[in-house]
């Protein structure tokens, strides 16, 4: 077994230092070392978008970088889209739309959409379901997770 | 019930019926609710599962001596770490079954069949160890085929396999675990009698209930020999009881924690991994976690069951169906238990039809054993019968929902197998559906079609525990066995909340680990609103019975004479006496400690639910590619108790029956080598490929539930493939008669390829 590697990384904000193998996914590190379980593994290919996170605002499935590429980088996962004095818009619309069932694609589905607000703040319908094709989700159908991005949308730009 | 019913239709309702957020939605959005794959211990190990990578082989030989020898390995475990058979003779048959789907004994039956597992410190460690674990296999032939292996030359699953059947038990080695048969009627006499008859043979693949959370359990043991189990599971009695089972144990030595689940949809009433890290946990002396990759998860668990339906049906010119008759043939996996009988039950339950014969067949297969999924074994059965029922309309000349209308089930109506239907909403709900804007709006254009179909779902009702304990600050806690898997905290604590006349924030809704509440049955067959929900109603009227008797001591007044509405508590022949909810909560602790109100219930009158689906797609005649262009999903729910979140189930039950109309299924090779175990190959329905899904609630209340409510979770999976295939029927003139209908098939039934 190769020896751990030290990463120094901002994430969610906060610089921290972690030890990880050479062969550990991002996904496994936030999950496994840093304690950041919002990130879900539902395929650990690529293929469900439940471990979706942002890399320097870039969305991405963390279960496809690894944990040594963030060096010196930024990530944010879903821990780092509230605080405690508020959700995010995205966070508040996706609850008051129903927009999720089990919840387990939620944290994934509520990344890519806001880094689809961040390029796209006034998306269609079409936008929106091309953007979010890359994360599954099982239980709603999706339609209240569509409404769930117009409404909160429309919060950000009003 | 009706006692209880009588009370709820005096008040007035203003919790159910309205669609307040679920309970556990903001822990969700911010990533912090705990699910079994994010369960965590002190010191925990990580354990993986060895699988066959053969569908079929005799197990000669297992040496784990090198794993064991591996730095950072604490324990590997074979079938041999079980305890021996407590049972012999006829019973020791299903026992051994039952043990070798949680470690293979001495043959695997299926790829993915589970061999032995390690817990090391690290994934990379059990990783390398697994593959330190020798196996000497002798491969048999294999059969994934289901009528090959009803063939005469078929390679023999279990040796010891016999069919049963009317005539009994069968004498020679069979993969054929069961045949019935229903009849009603003279089907002969009927054919005779129709002017039209359409015979077809539909096929449908093995599909998986997709859940994006993959199977996972975490364990761990005191020094005593107590084990703590934290699953993701439909029932945590149900892992329990397979714990105890398994490992011998007294159920008091065995507490299963409840985890929220990432989606379920049946594939987790089953425990796969929960023996297996009990087990690992125990030999290796630390806590154990095992999570499934999503190979595992496709080829390690409990999918549907592939079909081969054949359908004849007849009708007069008038449009009366005059006779049915179907045979269903349906992949067990490697264990017989598929869930052809309720396939059966339900494919022409929804017409009155005086002649009918159904034949069933529950074929064991080299794939993985078969287990529930919404609604399990009726979307299969329903694509072929409601196909033939579009076809037959068609030839007609008449409305495909007249035609529906004119055949319906009605109150009192016998079905082909014998059951009589109740209370039911078949009429009102084909009725919306022809109102429906959408059936009487325009087909787009040429390549465009529209399709009906029309199914009928059981609900389910059975052992279900809720207890409600009151805080002296007024608000209560409500805590269930029923495992929360589609937003029944809220609905329960809904329930509660109108018979204690308390708003919902005041009610804290939880499910309770297995020491904590009574025995409760899986979270399945729709009908934990329902049927749980009848226990919350129950367990709120305890706690009101015990408040006013606690106050007819306080006022010293005869308890008869204390009545409750509203939030407050009156006597009712001296108006200057009343307390509220509230207020007499505070007295509790001063007047002799709380109350609890406890309800222990096994519901046996449970209602049904029918639905019917409208469907518009182009189709590209060169590519064959299925665009859905509207989709209406209309459905009795009885009284729909969170609006919102009804419409919620009816949205993604019909999108997993679009994804089994339109992508899905297993492909197995011809030596049961799974092809398509990723994700990427198996495709789910993305947000792409479903178009936004109009739902309609029909409300004709059930009336053995306090609030008329209907099971409403699994109905609305089973139209989809037949009212997709008759849209592309429609659409192109070519009818697909196998699932799932990619553009090659349709290309196919077109005669372009």
């Amino acid at each position: 077994m190769a020896g751990k590697t030290l990463v120094s990384a901002t994430i969610n904000g906060e610089v921290v230092e972690f030890l990880c193998e050479p062969q550990q996914s991002l996904l496994a590190c936030l999950r496994e070392i840093l304690g950041l379980t919002g990130a879900k593994e539902g395929c650990n290919d690529g293929n469900c978008g439940a471990c979706s996170v942002l890399l320097d605002g870039r969305l991405v499935n963390s279960c496809m970088v690894l944990g040594v590429e963030i060096e010196g980088h930024e990530v944010t996962t879903v821990e780092g889209l509230a605080n405690w004095d508020g959700l995010h818009p995205l966070q508040a619309s996706f609850i008051a739309q129903d927009a999720l069932q089990c919840g387990y694609c939620t944290p994934g589905m509520l990344i890519a959409s806001k880094a689809l607000l961040d390029r796209n703040p006034n998306p269609t319908d079409e936008e929106i379901r091309t953007w979010l094709a890359g994360n599954l989700c099982r239980c709603t159908g999706y339609d209240k997770i569509v409404r769930a991005v117009h409404a909160a949308a429309e919060q950000m730009n009003g | 019930m009706s006692a209880d019913a009588d009370k709820i239709s005096k008040r007035d309702l203003s919790v159910v019926g309205s669609s307040p957020s679920r309970v556990d939605a903001a822990d969700k959005v911010v990533g912090r609710a705990l699910f079994g794959t994010d369960a965590s211990l002190p010191g925990m190990l990580v354990g993986k599962v060895l699988r066959s990578p053969h569908a079929h082989a005799l197990i000669l030989s297992i040496d784990t001596s090198r794993a064991e020898a591996l730095p950072g390995v604490y324990a590997v475990v074979t079938a041999a770490d079980l305890p021996l058979l407590a049972v012999e003779g006829e019973d020791a048959i299903g026992e051994q079954q039952f043990r070798d789907r949680v470690l293979a004994g001495d043959k695997v039956l299926f790829e993915g069949h589970p061999v032995a597992a390690v817990a090391a410190r690290t994934q990379a460690l059990a990783e390398e160890a697994l593959q330190l674990i020798d196996v000497a296999y002798e491969v048999l032939p294999a059969v994934v085929d289901v009528l090959e292996a009803m063939a005469p030359d078929a390679p023999i699953l279990h040796p010891d396999l016999r069919t049963q059947s009317l005539a009994g038990q069968g004498e020679t080695p069979t993969n054929v675990a069961m045949h019935f048969q229903q009849l009603r009627g003279d089907p002969e006499a009927g054919f005779a009698e129709a002017d039209v008859v359409v015979e077809r043979e539909f096929r449908t693949q093995m599909v998986h209930q997709g859940y994006i959370e993959p199977h996972a359990s975490t364990a761990v043991w005191t020094q005593s020999g107590d084990l703590t189990v934290y699953a993701t599971t439909q029932g945590t009695f149900a892992v329990r009881d397979h714990i105890t089972r398994l490992l011998q144990l007294p159920m008091s030595k065995v507490r299963i924690v409840p985890m929220e689940v990432g989606g379920a949809f049946g594939g987790k009433n089953t425990s796969f991994v929960d023996g297996v890290a009990a087990l690992l946990a125990r030999k290796a002396r630390r806590p154990v976690k095992v999570v499934m990759s999503r190979y595992e998860t496709f080829v390690g668990t409990g999918p549907s069951s592939g079909t081969v339906i054949r359908v004849k049906m007849g009708a007069t010119t008038e449009g009366r169906i005059t006779a049915v008759q179907a045979e269903l043939f349906y992949e067990a996996g490697a264990y017989s238990g598929s869930p052809v009988g309720s396939g059966a039950h339900i494919m022409f339950a929804p017409y009155d039809i005086a002649n009918g014969q159904i034949d069933g067949y529950d074929v064991v297969v080299n794939k993985p054993k078969a287990d529930s999924y919404r609604a399990p074994g009726a979307t299969p059965p329903n694509f072929a019968a409601e196909q033939v029922v579009n076809e037959l309309a068609e030839k007609l000349g008449i409305d495909p929902l007249e035609f529906r209308l004119l055949n319906s089930v009605r109150e009192g109506t016998e079905t082909i197998g014998g059951t009589v239907h109740h209370d039911i909403g078949a009429i009102e709900v084909l009725e919306a559906a022809k109102a429906h804007p959408h059936y009487s709006a325009p087909v787009g254009g040429p390549n465009h079609g529209r399709g009906v179909a029309h199914a009928f779902w059981g609900n389910w009702g059975a052992r279900s525990s809720v207890t409600i304990s009151v805080n002296p600050d007024g608000t209560v806690a409500l805590v269930t066995g029923s495992v929360d898997i589609t937003g029944t905290r809220t609905s329960l604590a809904m329930q509660a909340a109108d018979v204690l006349g308390l708003a919902l924030s005041h009610i804290k809704a939880s499910v309770g680990d297995t020491d904590s509440i009574g025995y409760s049955d899986v979270s399945a067959g729709s009908r934990t609103t329902v049927a749980t929900g009848y226990a919350a109603v129950q367990a709120a009227h305890e706690v009101i019975d015990k408040m006013r008797a606690r106050l007819a001591t306080v006022w010293d007044v005869d308890v008869a004479s204390i009545v409750y509405e509203g939030d407050t508590f009156r006597a009712s022949d001296d108006a200057e006496k009343q307390m509220s909810f509230a207020e007499l909560a505070a007295l509790l602790p001063q007047t002799g400690n709380t109350v609890i109100g406890v309800a222990n219930v096994d519901v046996q009158d449970w209602g049904s639910s029918f639905g019917t689906h409208i469907v518009d797609v182009a189709v590209d005649p060169e590519s064959g590619k299925v665009t859905l262009l509207r989709y209406t999903a209309v459905q009795d729910v009885g009284k729909a108790i969170n609006p919102v979140q009804v419409e919620g189930q009816l949205q993604g039950g019909a999108t997993q029956g679009i994804g089994w109309a339109l992508y899905e299924g297993y492909d197995y090779d011809a030596n049961g080598q799974m092809r398509n175990p990723t994700l990427l190959d198996y495709k789910l329905p993305t947000m792409m490929d479903v178009p936004p899904i109009d739902t309609v609630l029909v409300e004709v209340p059930y009336p053995n539930h306090p609030y008329g409510a209907r099971g409403v979770g699994e109905t609305p999976i089973i139209p989809p493939p037949a009212a997709i295939a008759e849209a592309i029927a429609r659409a192109t003139g070519a009818r697909v008669c196998e699932l799932p209908m990619t553009p090659a098939r349709i290309l196919e039934a077109m005669g372009v390829i």
